[in-house]
Parts: structure tokens; C-alpha cells; sequence
């Protein structure tokens, strides 16, 4: 299977940008399916979490109000070229994914 | 042999990488029910913030376009001139949950983060930065033409 994460990062001045885009539906709970009338039930991300060089260094508490396939940007120093980063994701149906990387 | 010591070290790969970031995520579980399930703004605040000050700051820049068609995509990005900053939060106050996301800024992050939102409504997109254990806030007014909540 693909990985739901997309992952991008740039390095300059041992300052690192990662962009992340995730697959995901972020389903409110709120919506009308077109084809049954009824509400889909609420699905969405409520953590993720980052890693360099397996130290958390950033994790997100999300809700419904995020959109759908979510961006995530953040930006870290003390990095250098090679370094490696892992994201993951866990939802509200207890899914979860993992994308490992190298700056 | 050499196939042993490459299904050894696959085996032990995998294990790591699935206990690493899995059990850090089930430690770092707790999600604040209340103030994610919170109806109005300021029960989502006190709730997420109990008993804090917090005091309006200009170091906070939202970078958040002051008009939107479609609510269902609104593009975000919260930079500060704050030191020690560790937790960035984003609300907008007409939403049916107002509480839209936290961001925990753990180690050598800089004060910065990017993302998109669902807004319902025309609302005030509020951000609460914790910087040197002090919470701060400053507010954006956004007109949403499409509900982004449905």
C-alpha cells in the first residue's frame, strides 16, 4: 500500500522545513452523504506526532476542524543534511500511519 | 548466513518501527475531550486553558487571508517574535467546536506552523501561543463566504 503521508523537506542553515500532506477524509460528522441521505459519521485525525533523529520534537492535537487530506508545515534547527525524520499519524477509528525520512 | 543476518536485522528494523513511534503516540494519547467538544469559545478556552491569564501580545502574526469563498479550505500559518515558545493554538470562534487544533512545539522548533482549516462562518480566528510559560493571544477577523463545516 501507498503511504497516506507525503513528505518534503528542505534544509538551510541547519534550519529544516518540513511540508507534509496527509490522505485523510476529516469527516465532521456533520455531512450528508449524496447517495444513502444520511449523515457519514465523524472521522478525522487527532494526533501526530514528529521525530528527529527519534526525539519528539513536535506533535498536534487536531479536531474535526481540520481539512480534509491535512497540510502540516513546522520548521526545526539543530538539523543537519541525512538526519532522519519519522511522522505519524492515529485517527479517531484507532488508524495510523507511519512515513520515515531523511533530511 | 548472510541471509540470516539480513532477516535478523530486518526483523529487529521492524520492531523498532513499530513499537517506536506507536507507543509514543499511545503515551502521548491524552487529547483534551472537553475542550475539543467545547460549543462556545470561552467554555472551549477555560476548558483547555483553566484558570490562566491571558494577555493580548502584537508579537503574534496570523497569516490568514481576511476573505475566503469556501470555508472547507482556509489556509493558516502563525508566526511569533515570542521566545520559548511551546504550544501553539488555533481557534475560531463561530465554529461548532471552536477549538480547531493545538500544535506542541517539544524541542529546537522554531515559532512557526502551517496548516488549513475548516471555518463555518465569518469569525474571529483566534491564536493562544505559550511562550516562557505565559499564554498570549491575538485575533484575526475572516469573512467565510461557504460554510466549510457541512
Amino acid at each position: 500500500m501507498t503511504s497516506t503521508i507525503r513528505l518534503k523537506t528542505k534544509i538551510k542553515n541547519n534550519i529544516t522545513t518540513v511540508r507534509a500532506i496527509i490522505r485523510h477524509p476529516m469527516e465532521t460528522g456533520f455531512r450528508i452523504s449524496n447517495e444513502t441521505g444520511k449523515l457519514i459519521p465523524a472521522h478525522y485525525i487527532k494526533k501526530v506526532l514528529v521525530k528527529h533523529n527519534n526525539i519528539i520534537i513536535f506533535s498536534c492535537d487536531w479536531s474535526r476542524a481540520v481539512s480534509k487530506n491535512p497540510y502540516l508545515s513546522l520548521m526545526f534547527g539543530n538539523s543537519k543534511v541525512g538526519d532522519k525524520i519519522e511522522i505519524a499519524w492515529f485517527d479517531t477509528e484507532g488508524n495510523t500511519d507511519i512515513l520515515e525520512t531523511v533530511i | 548466513m548472510l541471509r540470516r543476518k539480513f532477516l535478523k536485522i530486518l526483523t529487529s528494523g521492524l520492531a523498532v518501527f513499530a513499537t517506536g513511534l506507536l507507543t509514543s503516540i499511545k503515551t502521548f494519547a491524552e487529547w483534551n475531550q472537553k475542550a475539543f467538544s467545547a460549543k462556545d469559545f470561552n467554555a472551549a478556552i477555560n476548558a483547555y486553558f483553566p484558570n490562566q491569564n491571558i494577555s493580548e501580545s502584537n508579537k503574534i502574526q496570523i497569516g490568514v487571508y481576511d476573505e475566503i469563498e469556501n470555508g472547507a479550505v482556509v489556509p493558516i500559518k502563525v508566526e511569533t517574535d515570542l521566545n520559548n515558545v511551546n504550544r501553539i493554538t488555533i481557534f475560531a470562534d463561530k465554529n461548532p467546536n471552536p477549538l480547531i487544533a493545538n500544535f506542541n512545539l517539544l524541542k529546537n522548533c522554531v515559532p512557526f506552523v502551517s496548516t488549513r482549516i475548516k471555518v463555518s462562518e465569518p469569525s474571529n480566528i483566534i491564536v493562544v501561543i505559550n511562550a516562557d510559560n505565559k499564554l498570549y493571544m491575538a485575533k484575526k477577523f475572516i469573512v467565510v463566504h461557504e460554510n466549510g463545516c457541512g
